[in-house]
């Protein structure tokens, strides 16, 4: 019996134990509840894998109200991905963040940060398994609202700002999709995906649905942090308490392409948005820009958070150049990054999460060394580094893979020889912070720093391994993403 | 044990060895043994595969695969057997010089430089053995990493800088053009196993010729002109580093590759029909004559050595660019010959380091006295290298000249002549000046023979040079068998 319920339980298990964490009141408390939720939030993500690809598509109706009328939540095997890779993160952030908001957040508001941070939880899993595109907006401010918030918490007071520019851009965002939900409603009098995918290409060539589009497109955008509507993210991702950064960056951006790739492909349909519209010329363009100019961008940076947060702006765009393919190669590459990604970015601030907590500075200069004192730590920001550039037997590498086969399917050498650069880029931005902690003298910051405790260093390598894992043996992520691109596309083509 | 275990074993061996090293660090003596004996254990499981190759088994194992279509597999063939040998042979001799040398010049981090050095051998095997591109680059790539740490080992400004060239060089080229062209051929072709006769048979000329470029600009292991800075940056290392890996294992890695590309994915039939593979083979001739050159004007032995290196090592380059037998046996022997005469060249260098602590050629006046042996196996291997009798370099710089007879390129036998006059330039005149000019005023008395391992390990990489000239059979044969099918 409980099987059935389990589209709905991944939602309202932590949207129930929000409240709960504010009663418990307890810092202590407050993380074991956040811990034991996260628990059952990646087995019930992994139940749900294992039914979808069993059984195929989830339909779940919330209410008993049949679908153009109630809310639908479907979970097919991209959303089921989604949830995977935001639930695995998520656990593993949150282990993590026990020993790292000691020294970050006062002590009387942790009970509070967390129950932000399960918040944000609750709304990015909701969009991954709604099919309403209404319900999507819903849990797109839940997870944003409470964002804002946990950016808000660091110690840094810089983090207000950072936290304000964060709201102001990401209600922008969030109001145009707004504006296109009512736009599609308005052409079509329903707010169901899948309903609106059948009704949409009768209203097709009306400008008011080729506006609604434009609205999504660039609403999404923003909170994916695309290139050039990614001001938001570098001082959100600097400021941010470092477990909301790990936190941050492995789950919000990637859900944000999980939206548009249901947006653009599933609600408005392949031949709308590749063909009539052309869409995939627009991201690939920004894409490129995104890849290039973020990867400049964090070669001159001196804060180290801010330096990994340049390169997820790069990042970003490899997800969008997937997308911006347009071809079932392509596709698979974006997904298989939002998964690669993911873990490699998360086990960086992680990393930098260590340092702050033994030196309090993650600025380049004060890592001068650090390798001496920290071994542990700097060996995975090594590993994880590598990750980054896409050196063979990491995850990097087969996203890269991809990427350059799905680029010279299409012929386009300039664009295999584009990605390549950008990650010659990365090397050297990685490179100089190693650079710095393995050869430079001692930093005063440094001098007392001992290895980071394990609190923080085993969720840590977790990710490092698991990167280094699916790195070596891709077969399962790239299968599924295969077919995931496929689904997506519908006849191939 | 069947042989196919033997070579999932001879990858892993040395990983193994890298763990004991750690665990032993606190205890030298056990530490230097568990590189001896890995080292020693390495050879035999080559050795074994080979009698078991030439005992005709196909000998073949897949790993796991790394995408749907994409295995880590390996599978023996002659040439990745002899650079294998190669490899593993000199890794023990250079273990037992390491242990003179880093004790006698007093290095710190030995742990660290043991055990990164047995990681590269393992890539280095890797490497030998790639049954497919896939996995060649991913070892390629690991051993770019896994040098790292020794090229930078003396922590220094100096060291760092070198290392940022040596990593900037030897990425850049590998991720920007050699993926590249690794994955438009993948797109192209649909496999990247290495075949016989290639795979690139429905690959339009002009396709081929750029993948051609890229692939050899890529493998910048291979140090062609203008990508070789890398190699001479890479001298800051520890001689028994330069020794090995930059004049064996690495370089050797490099022009390997590119041998390993021109014969099973190109095909030497194919690769005679590209234009460029005639660019290529004018820019090796090219290297060739450039890198003598410079090498004359190098005051500092490991410099000089590491231009002359440059120099060889565009010979296989060349060899595998004539796309004819000839040249590919030549190129493929010259790994081996040219590997013993340049270890003992750099062996003798490092000698005279820690017993005598000179680096400069000028400063190396009269040590012949002083230090016989040393300087007798300089000489040796110095013939070796110019390519004269009594010595193996005289077989594949003849195979050589034969192939560019048989391509018709007398311009570049012109060139073979006009070098092996550069090298007796500037390699004769070191041993010439030790033994037969007076010792330089400033010489300190009581200079004497570097300790014993290091004499060892140099006399026997010097007595290889003057085996392979009287035995060349075991290398000829190996490459026979591999050209027979063209």
């Amino acid at each position: 019996m409980i099987r059935e319920q389990l589209a709905v339980l991944q939602v309202v298990i932590p949207l129930l134990a929000a409240p709960c964490c504010v009663l418990l009141h307890r810092a202590r408390w407050a993380w074991w509840l956040a811990v034991a939720v996260s628990i059952a939030c990646l087995a019930i993500a992994i139940a749900l894998t294992a039914q979808v690809s069993a059984h195929g598509a989830i339909t779940y109706l919330l209410g008993g109200w049949a679908a153009p009328w109630g809310i639908e939540y479907r979970i097919d095997e991209l959303s089921a991905f989604i949830l995977i890779v935001v639930s695995t993160i998520n656990l593993v952030t949150i282990l993590y963040a026990g020993r790292s908001v000691e020294q970050e957040i006062d002590p009387d508001r942790i009970y509070l940060f967390y129950t932000g941070w399960i918040l944000s939880l609750t709304g990015l899993l909701g969009i991954a398994v709604t099919g309403d595109v209404f319900n999507l907006f819903v849990f797109l401010e839940i997870s944003s609202l409470s964002s804002y918030l946990l950016v808000g918490l660091g110690r840094d007071r810089r983090c207000l700002t950072a936290a304000f520019q964060y709201l102001v851009l990401g209600t922008i965002g969030a109001t145009f999709i707004l504006i296109g939900v009512g736009l599609l409603y308005m052409m079509t009098g329903t707010l169901n995906m899948a309903d609106l995918a059948a009704r949409i290409p009768a209203v097709a060539d009306t400008r008011t649905v080729v506006v609604a589009l434009a609205f999504f497109s660039i609403g999404i955008a923003i909170k994916v942090a695309l290139f050039p509507l990614h001001m938001w993210l570098p001082n959100a991702y600097t400021y941010a308490p470092s477990a909301v950064s790990a936190f941050l960056a492995g789950t919000a951006t990637k859900v944000g392409v999980y939206m548009l790739l249901r947006i653009a492909l599933t609600v408005f349909g392949v031949r709308f948005s590749f063909g009539d519209i052309s869409l995939q010329h627009v991201l690939l363009v920004m894409a490129v820009l995104a890849m290039v100019s973020g990867s400049v961008m964090a070669i001159y940076q001196r804060n180290v958070k801010r330096v990994l947060a340049y390169s997820s702006v790069a990042q970003i765009g490899y997800m969008v150049l997937g997308i911006g393919l347009a071809s079932a190669t392509g596709i698979a590459a974006s997904v298989l990054h939002i998964f690669n990604h993911a873990l490699m970015k998360t086990a960086l601030f992680m990393v930098l999460g260590a340092i702050f907590y033994r030196i309090g500075s993650v600025a380049l200069e004060d890592l001068h060394g650090i390798a001496k004192r920290m071994p542990w730590t700097m060996a995975a920001f090594v590993a994880g580094g590598l990750s980054i550039i896409g050196v063979p037997l990491t995850v990097g590498f087969i996203s890269k893979w991809y990427l350059l086969v799905a680029a010279a399917q299409q012929g386009w050498w300039w664009l295999a020889a584009v990605i390549l650069i950008s990650s010659l880029i990365a090397v050297v931005y990685i490179w100089r912070i190693v650079e710095a902690a393995y050869f430079k003298p001692l930093s005063n910051a440094a001098q007392d720093a001992v290895e980071a405790p394990l609190g923080l260093l085993l969720p840590t390598w977790a990710l490092v391994a698991l990167n280094v894992y699916f790195g070596v043996d891709a077969t399962w992520t790239a299968s599924i993403a295969s077919r995931i691109a496929v689904a997506l596309l519908g006849t191939p083509g | 044990m069947s042989p196919s275990v033997a070579l999932t074993l001879a990858i892993v061996v040395p990983l193994i060895g890298t763990v004991a090293i750690v665990c032993l660090r606190r205890a030298p003596n056990w530490r230097e043994t568990a590189t001896l004996t890995t080292a020693t254990t390495l050879l035999l499981l080559i050795v074994y595969i080979a009698s078991a190759f030439q005992s005709g088994n196909q000998i073949a194992t897949v790993w796991w695969y790394l995408l749907p279509d994409v295995p880590i597999a390996f599978a023996v063939e002659p040439l990745g057997l002899l650079f294998a040998l190669v490899a593993s042979f000199l890794w023990v001799v250079t273990s037992i010089y390491s242990i003179g040398y880093m004790r006698g010049h007093g290095e710190p981090n030995q742990t660290r430089f043991y055990a990164f050095f047995a990681i590269a051998l393992s890539c280095a095997i890797g490497i030998a053995f790639a049954a497919n591109m896939v996995t060649l680059f991913i070892f390629y790539e690991a051993l770019t990493l896994a040098t790292f740490p020794l090229v930078t080992h003396r922590g220094s400004a100096e060291a760092k800088r070198a290392g940022r060239v040596y990593l900037g060089i030897l990425l850049s080229t590998s991720i920007g053009l050699q993926l590249l062209a690794i994955v438009w051929t993948w797109q192209l072709t649909g496999s990247l196993t290495f075949t016989e006769r290639g795979i690139m048979h429905d690959v339009d000329d002009t396709t081929a010729g750029i993948l051609l470029l890229l692939f050899v600009f890529g493998v910048g292991k291979a140090a062609l002109m203008p990508l070789h800075r890398w190699l001479p940056a890479a001298m800051v290392a520890p001689t028994p580093v330069s020794a090995l890996l930059h004049a064996v294992a690495v370089v050797k890695a490099g022009v390997f590759t590119v041998l390993k590309i021109a014969i099973y994915l190109f095909g030497t039939e194919r690769l005679a029909t590209i234009a460029t593979a005639d660019w290529l083979a004018y820019a090796a001739a090219a290297t060739i004559l450039i890198a003598s050159l410079v090498a004359l004007r190098q005051d500092n032995l490991k410099a000089r050595l590491a231009y002359s290196t440059i120099s060889q090592l565009s010979y296989i380059v060349l060899g595998a660019m004539l796309a004819n037998r000839w040249g590919i046996i030549g190129g493929g022997m010259h790994i081996a010959t040219h590997a013993f005469g340049k270890i003992t060249l750099f062996f003798c260098a490092g000698a005279i380091m820690v017993s005598a602590h000179k680096t400069e050629v000028s400063e190396m006046r009269g040590l012949g006295r002083a230090m016989p042996i040393t300087m007798a196996a300089f000489l040796l291997g110095s013939i070796s290298i110019i390519g004269l009798p009594p010595t193996g370099g005289l077989w594949s710089k003849w195979y050589l000249a034969v192939g560019t007879l048989h391509a018709d390129q007398w311009i570049l036998l012109g060139v073979l002549l006009v070098s092996s006059v550069l090298n007796v330039a500037y390699l004769l005149p070191i041993p010439i000046r030790a033994f037969f000019s007076s010792a330089s005023p400033s010489a300190p008395e009581g200079m004497h023979e570097a300790p014993l391992p290091m004499l060892m390990a140099l006399s026997v990489s010097a007595l290889g040079c003057i085996v392979l000239f009287f035995y060349p059979q075991t290398f000829f044969e190996l490459m026979t068998k591999l050209v027979v099918s063209f």
